[in-house]
């Protein structure tokens, strides 16, 4: 029976939102005194030789790295990336100056005027060219920002032994978040206080980035969160990257300054989901069961490291995706090259990672002349099995239950019979699995959340946490976690926006972890506090993060233990038929099952799986972003498409309940899982329609008409 | 406007514009009227964001130009919220978990409006094709589908 917690509610924000009401930051602050405008370097690879600059008008300025205080790098998890670029340049779109204000035309004009002389070099373009050390080394010894290994049971056996070996490469590309508010700030001093508003993921990323480049205490950085008109992991470390600037600019000018990218600068030169090239080669026995999986898998990271090293973890942990396989051996690789940086994009490295297992299973199917479905089961986690990296599977594992609940729904195993003599017709199927949380020891050792609960004297009790609303409705569920523990209405609980001056660190608004892991302190505080419970005093909880005790220790140096606390699990159907004149693919059903703990608001829930879905199958299908001479030739939202409500069917969902012990309400993550089976289920209903195997998203007519032109 | 004034109605109340013709409607509302409902996603026509309803017939604010619109009769977001049928939809809304992060959703309400005044009882297929032009990053739609037929049903007779 579904948990009582379940039982929707109307989202607390959903009224200003629909109205018009809710004032994001470009509302809040509609005129400024000063507007800054970011001046981009025009090439991708070179040095900087001279620098050319215009008069200023009185009130105007231009800000590079001399005006720098501290030093001229942000702190993310590696200090690579430079605030301005003063030397040396590598992408077209880093950073040069900022040139500020009254007037946007001026500004404009001054920006034209700026000129430099650059000298260049041959850009690092491919995986293999960053490889081939193209025009000398950019990062380290070899060009990998990180490189992860895993050995799980033993590979050089199994493959010596084995029948058969089979291999095969797979793509996945770009992809742009295209959140419907741009990168949006504005910055001002207050006394001896740096104050910045953002629309942002992590207000206290923000805050540590910028310690180095103002050479001042985190304590006189304030970060304020600003409503926020989606992120999906753009909002994550980019804001550190245009906070730089800003930051370096209001502290030489000591005047209120916005910074709000149009939407052509943001598609141009924000950071983008990163491209895989995954090879995966199996050992096969003669009966055609799997052996040992090698794998190589490389990410291509674009100039700067940002938070690629956490990407490749989670994308290496989940490649082996929800199979037992008793061999496999990993090697993941993340590469510098001259494209703007990639970086954290919902899923975070697993669907890159899924696409490329779930697309291998179908081909070892395929050639082994097997059921694809049918050849999966055998691998299927169960509970205790062991995963990829030693550690252990602690929850039932309840795919058998989600199997047959998607079979009846989507009608799959009769389709999939049907469409084998019907041409053009296809479906497919995919599994997937998400870890909640961060990865390893990151919540113990890294994040160490906090959050406080605090109650008036009229008994209304608010939420203090660095997670903030984006969308995904934490500003109501977190709500519906402390009112439930109390036993008191919603509507006497409140969320805090959160503001770094007020609210404790509860960890960044990223790795599904909001609702599984803080939401988790959210109700063990107000638990607490309903035990304390003094009707008309003020009262205050601090409820610090505490790392459940059922896990295997995580072993950062050989990569071993578990690497997530628990899984969110997934299976999806797509059914889709191919024109075959145009090679234009209509989807023709949408089906999920999710099993994500306990759903806390069964209709949020939904939102962000039809969201993730939809979004997920745009990456399949619709959303080419083709990098060429520097720059993304689907420049603006004219040409790089997202999903219209015209584009794909409605999606039929259900979800299965499986409390998770250390979840708020047994809740486990929800907002990325849901971003990581449509692809691959894509690929295979594809696959099907046109009698080929896909290896590649997003899949293009003009690439299915080669395929069908070309033959296999 | 032979005085150089551009004369519209927003929200039902007159106003007189002297500024420069080749301002974009969009930043006006925005800027001068305080009309921040209306949202700027792309500036480029393509989002749906600004959407507004201009002589009744759904537009993009950022491709309007200040000269066009003399003698016009402009609505928001501002002024669809105060009126019944405007309710009905933000309600529905709200109740059919068709909002997530909102930047859309002003744009996305007024594009409700604009289905429902043509079709008051709109099938699945109008709906989606009347607000085909209204992007959403984050619903993947279907809840916004639910929305509008929801504020049909309950709003019978509004339209």
């Amino acid at each position: 029976m579904p948990h009582s917690i379940s039982t929707s509610v109307r989202r607390k924000d959903a009224v200003a939102k629909a109205a018009g009401t809710m004032e994001y930051l470009a509302d809040q602050f509609p005129v400024s005194p000063l507007h800054g405008k970011c001046y981009y370097s025009s090439i991708s690879r070179g040095t900087i030789e001279s620098v050319s600059l215009p008069e200023l008008p009185e009130g105007y300025y231009i800000v590079g790295a001399d005006d720098i205080q501290g030093v001229n790098r942000l702190h993310m998890i590696i200090e690579d990336w430079p605030v301005f670029a003063d030397k040396e340049v590598r992408y077209l779109g880093q950073i040069i100056f900022l040139v500020v204000g009254p007037e946007k035309d001026v500004i404009l004009d001054l920006h034209k005027q700026i000129q430099i002389t650059y000298r260049e070099l041959t850009p690092c373009i491919t995986l293999e060219e960053s490889t081939a050390l193209l025009e000398g080394v950019q990062h380290g010894e070899d060009n990998v920002f990180t490189r992860y290994d895993i050995h799980h049971g033993q590979v050089e056996y199994p493959f010596e032994k084995a029948h058969r070996i089979l291999e095969k490469e797979y793509y996945t590309g770009h992809q742009e978040h295209v959140y419907m508010e741009p990168q949006s700030l504005f910055a001002h001093w207050e006394e001896d206080t740096f104050i910045l508003h953002a629309s942002a993921q992590c207000p206290f990323y923000i805050r540590k980035s910028l310690v180095n480049a103002l050479g001042m205490d985190k304590e006189k950085i304030r970060i304020i969160q600003t409503p926020t008109g989606g992120a999906f992991g753009g909002k994550e470390h980019f804001p550190d990257v245009l906070a730089g600037p800003l930051a370096v600019a209001v502290c030489k000018i000591k005047k209120p300054i916005k910074l709000v990218l149009d939407r052509k600068e943001d598609m141009a030169y924000s950071i983008k989901r990163h491209p895989s090239a995954i090879h995966i080669r199996t050992a096969l026995d003669k009966d055609g069961r799997i052996l040992a999986h090698d794998i190589d898998l490389r990410l291509d990271g674009g100039a700067f490291a940002s938070c690629s090293a956490v990407v490749l973890a989670r994308a290496v942990f989940t490649v082996g995706n929800v199979y037992n396989i008793n061999n496999i051996r990993i090697c993941g690789r993340v590469f510098c090259t001259n494209k703007p940086p990639s970086d954290a994009f919902r899923g975070f490295g697993a669907p890159q990672a899924i696409f490329a297992m779930e697309s291998h299973m179908n081909f070892l199917a395929y050639a082994l002349g097997i059921d694809p479905l049918a050849f999966r089961q055998p691998y299927l986690m169960k509970q205790g099995d062991p995963t990829s990296t030693d550690g252990k599977i602690h929850e039932e594992v309840m795919l058998p239950e989600m199997t047959r609940r998607i079979l009846e729904m989507s009608g799959y195993e009769k389709k999939y019979q049907d469409y084998k003599t019907r041409p053009n017709w296809g479906i497919g199927l995919s599994y997937f699995f998400h870890g909640s949380g961060f990865t390893g020891n990151g919540e113990r050792d890294l994040i160490k959340a906090r959050i406080y609960l605090k109650k008036n004297r009229k008994d209304q009790v608010f939420i203090y946490g660095s997670n903030v609303e984006m969308g995904q409705g934490i500003s109501t569920t977190f709500c519906k976690v402390a009112s439930k523990a109390l036993d008191i209405p919603i509507d006497q609980v409140h969320f805090v926006e959160p503001d770094t001056e007020i609210v404790p660190d509860s960890g960044p608004t990223v790795a599904s972890r909001s609702i599984s892991v803080v939401g988790f302190l959210v109700q063990k505080a107000a638990k607490r506090l309903k035990a304390e419970w003094k009707s008309g005093e003020d009262q205050s909880i601090i409820q610090d993060y505490e790392a459940p005790t059922h896990m295997v220790p995580w072993d950062q140096e050989t990569l071993t233990g578990d690497a997530y606390p628990a899984y969110s699990w997934g299976v999806n159907v797509i059914e889709v038929e191919v024109d075959p004149l145009s090679y234009e693919v209509n989807t023709k059903g949408i089906w999920g099952v999710y099993e994500m703990g306990v759903p806390i608001d069964r209709q949020i829930v939904e939102g962000q799986i039809i969201g993730g879905m939809i979004q997920a199958l745009g990456y399949s299908y619709l959303e080419k972003l083709e990098f060429s001479q520097g720059r993304f030739r689907q420049a603006t939202m004219s040409d790089y498409m997202i999903p219209t409500s015209m584009d794909f069917p409605t999606t039929q969902c259900d979800i299965v309940d499986n409390p998770f012990e250390y979840g708020a309400f047994g809740a486990k993550g929800a907002g990325e899982m849901v971003f990581d089976g449509a692809a691959p289920a894509f690929g295979a209903a594809v696959s099907q329609a046109v009698d080929t195997i896909i290896d590649e998203v997003p899949v293009l007519p003009e690439t299915l008409m080669e395929l069908t032109d070309e033959g296999r | 406007m032979k005085d150089g004034k551009i004369r519209f109605t927003l929200n039902g109340r007159d106003v007189v514009y002297e500024d420069s013709p080749l301002r974009r409607l969009l930043d006006v509302l925005r800027e001068d009227l305080g009309e921040t409902g209306v949202k700027e996603g792309c500036g480029e026509g393509e989002c749906g964001a600004c959407s507004i309803l201009l002589n009744g017939k759904l537009v993009n604010s950022c491709m309007i130009a200040m000269g066009t619109i003399h003698e016009k009769e402009l609505m928001t977001i501002e002024g669809l919220r105060e009126t019944e049928q405007g309710k009905c939809i933000i309600d529905a809304f709200a109740d059919a978990g068709a909002v997530q992060c909102g930047f859309c959703i002003p744009g996305m309400v007024m594009a409700a409006q604009s289905v429902l005044q043509d079709a008051p009882r709109p099938s699945e297929e109008e709906i989606r094709k009347g607000i085909s032009g209204n992007l959403c990053r984050c619903t993947g739609y279907d809840q916004i589908v639910q929305a509008v037929q929801m504020a049909s049903e309950k709003g019978a007779g509004l339209w």
